[in-house]
């Protein structure tokens, strides 16, 4: 039987085995289209050549000589490398998706169970401002929101103050707080609390488990977290003196020197995204709850949960596992639409290497940075969102 | 669908090989297609600025006018392509267009790494700063920690740079894509200081809501010629380009108008006769019919005549001619001569 099988196969020629010609036909393909975009690559460096532009990535470390209005975390002058500018914007881009994807999904989630409330008004408000808001064109808003924060505002010397902060048509001025070594007994209190609520979680918890006893994890942990670094905060400002001083800000000149200070560009992209971006995520929520069927709500209350526990360790976990797939899209299309800042001069990454590319003239170079570093803050964004949703997944015993 | 694929990826392969195999004659491109492709700017008044039914004028439409006349001896055989400051160079490196004529400042980067060449200078220009007249400031010095509004990718951002950090002084600078955000943000009051070309000055006040209530300081803080750009590697083309301009300049300094250059047929001066196109044979040494320089003054006029009518003291702009005038009339504008 086996020594007929093998004669059979043995007599099926090799261009009708099934197994080669699959094997034959892929590697084809692909060395086709390897060939095709070394082609390309070949192509593009001998035009280059010929066109006798400059390439590579040598003008990384020449002297960039142009101002950026929002530095970061880094010490950027007029005279620092064309790498660091870059930097630069690459963490204005950063700050702008991070402040804007909190600011979303808080304003999504409220906006999403606003529409499932019983209360016609809130219901129709909530479902009002999806509609609206999803429906008109970004780069619109991104617009009205800039003329928005601008056209009201008075002038420098004119500026609004609200307990010692300024508030004119060249951003938001705050005290700047500085701080003496004596903070850090704070940060360490701090620290040491966050420690010690996990300590008491996981006691609770355990606690629970065996005696079915429950513990008052959330004032305790209220407590820890606010209450010691408070009490520490007051004990060393009694022994070493107040250990946070302000720098304010002052009308010098033109403008308002010192201080901290949030430029009108980040204010109006940040209304923009967020708030764009909460009525995609208010939909996903909506989605996400009205998924868990309600026999589960049912049985949750028949079991003597109360309504609190049944949304929390009922409800809430079976929604996110529908919710968090489509809100790491959603995380992503923010992201990515940060770019869209250079309307406004918000000095982003695409802003910031569009001078880059204009004054260097390698535009191969620069657009494939900008390529290279969105993918890569891309899939970060997605490679957590993954490991959130599989720890959020159904725990299959 | 295999099959499909195999040949979608033979095909690609094979048209970008054949992209390699392109020539560089831009002016037998140009001669095939029929016109030619201008890169200008998206609306300078004065410069490059289209009118209500879409008609491009300025000085720099002119040029482009003036190279379509020596080509074709039709100065509407032009094509033009709106283009922001950070889009000029690909745009041009790139093959889109055939010339950029869109006040370009001449700089070194530019001239070598960036494969280009300039043609010459058609605008001799400095840049200037506008601030409102309530703030009562009289001199750049003076400019200390203010806020600045201007394009981005323009040699403009780095002279501010420069600018401020040679005096030490403070500034933050709001640089916008669009030329037209850049006047609107500085209106709204989002900036103290508005910064351009001087003539881009005078060109963008007429935007403003007031345009009364704006001064320009009087410091000059750099040198900006701006002049016409093609790709490196095609002398033809570039030569074509360069001579264009310098028929324009020369025309001007014979006393050749648009309105004369029929009379001055029977003129006598061989310098005029070499330009008109009566002896000699230059419009063939450049590719071109040897009334090239005829049908740039008979259809687009000499240099004063594009000034006058684009940027001079009669129009909205009102500039002076200062540095462009002609080198022996106290300017600095100078064409070597044709022979």
């Amino acid at each position: 039987m086996s020594a007929a099988s093998e004669h059979a196969e043995a007599k099926v020629p090799l261009w009708n085995n099934p197994r080669v010609r699959a094997l034959v036909s892929q590697t084809l393909l692909i060395a086709v289209l390897a060939w095709a975009f070394w082609t390309i690559f070949q192509n593009t460096v001998h035009n280059l050549e010929q066109r006798k532009i400059a390439s590579g990535f040598g003008f990384l470390s020449t002297t960039a000589g142009f101002g950026i209005n929002q530095v970061l975390f880094l010490e950027y002058t007029e005279a620092s490398s064309y790498g660091k500018a870059f930097l630069a914007g690459l963490l204005n881009t950063l700050v702008l998706s991070f402040i804007g994807i909190i600011f979303a999904t808080i304003l999504g989630f409220i906006i999403g169970i606003m529409r499932l409330s019983h209360n016609w008004v809130i219901s129709k408000l909530a479902a009002g401002y999806v509609e609206f808001f999803r429906n008109i064109p970004l780069l619109l808003q991104i617009f009205v929101w800039y003329n928005v924060v601008l056209k009201p505002l008075p002038g420098p010397r004119q500026s609004l103050e609200v307990a010692g902060v300024f508030i004119n048509n060249r951003g938001v001025y705050s005290p700047k707080p500085l701080f003496t070594d004596a903070w850090w007994f704070v940060v360490f209190a701090f620290i040491a609390g966050l420690i010690g609520t996990w300590a008491v979680a996981r006691w609770a918890r355990k606690r629970q488990m065996e005696t079915g006893q429950p513990f008052p994890v959330g004032w305790t942990a209220l407590g820890l977290i606010i209450g010691l670094p408070l009490a520490t905060y007051f004990i060393v400002s009694l022994v070493a003196g107040n250990p946070v001083h302000f720098d304010y800000p002052e009308l010098k000149g033109f403008n308002y020197r010192g201080g901290m200070r949030i430029i009108p560009e980040f204010v109006a992209m940040l209304l923009a995204l967020s708030i764009y971006t909460a009525a995609f995520i208010g939909e996903i929520v909506r989605a996400g709850i009205q998924a868990v069927s309600h026999g589960q709500t049912e049985a949750a209350l028949a079991l003597g949960l109360t309504r609190g526990q049944m949304l929390r360790l009922v409800v809430i976990p079976q929604a996110m596992r529908v919710i968090i797939p489509p809100l790491t899209s959603q995380y992503l299309n923010l992201t990515k639409n940060s770019s869209l800042a250079v309307a406004i001069a918000y000095p982003d990454l695409v802003a910031v290497g569009g001078t880059i590319l204009n004054q260097t003239g390698q535009a191969i170079e620069i657009i494939g940075l900008w390529m290279l570093i969105y993918l890569s803050l891309s899939l970060a964004t997605s490679a957590f969102m993954n490991w959130y949703n599989a720890k959020m997944r159904l725990v299959e015993r | 669908m295999k099959r499909t694929l195999l040949s979608i990826a033979l095909g690609a392969a094979v048209s970008v090989a054949a992209v390699t195999a392109a020539s560089a004659g831009t002016l037998q491109d140009v001669k095939a297609k029929g016109f030619v492709q201008c890169g200008v700017s998206q609306g300078l008044p004065g410069f490059s600025n289209p009118d209500d039914k879409g008609n491009w004028t300025g000085i720099d439409v002119d040029l482009c006018r003036a190279v379509a006349a020596a080509i074709f001896g039709d100065a509407n055989k032009v094509k033009f392509t709106p283009l922001s400051a950070k889009e000029r160079f690909t745009a041009l490196q790139s093959g889109e267009i055939d010339l950029l004529s869109r006040n370009t400042t001449w700089t070194a980067t530019r001239d070598t790494a960036l494969g280009l060449n300039f043609a010459g200078v058609n605008y001799y220009d400095g840049q200037g700063f506008m601030v409102r007249k309530s703030l009562g400031v009289t001199s750049a010095m003076q400019l200390n920690g203010a806020a600045i509004c201007t394009n981005t990718g323009t040699t403009t951002e780095l002279n501010v740079a420069d600018f401020f950090r040679s005096h030490k002084m403070q500034y933050e600078v709001v640089a916008f894509e669009k030329a037209d955000e850049v006047v609107k943000a500085y209106d709204e009051g989002r900036c103290d200081v508005y910064t351009t070309d001087r003539s881009g000055l005078a060109a963008q006040r007429l935007k403003l809501k007031n345009p009364d209530e704006h001064i320009v300081l009087p410091e000059i803080i750099s040198k900006e010629p701006l002049g016409p750009v093609v790709r490196q590697g095609d002398d033809q083309w570039f030569d074509l380009v360069k001579w264009t301009l310098f028929a324009m300049v020369n025309a001007e300094e014979l006393g050749v108008t648009s309105k004369n250059v029929d009379e001055m047929k029977k003129s006598n001066n061989p310098a005029i006769k070499r330009l008109r196109g009566v002896e000699g044979n230059f419009g063939e040494n450049l590719g071109v019919s040897n009334a090239w320089a005829y049908n740039i003054i008979k259809q687009v006029g000499n240099y004063g005549e594009s000034y006058d009518r684009n940027v001079g003291p009669k129009t909205p702009l009102g500039l002076a001619r200062g540095l462009n005038a002609l080198w022996n009339k106290g300017g600095i504008m100078y064409a070597p001569p044709i022979r």
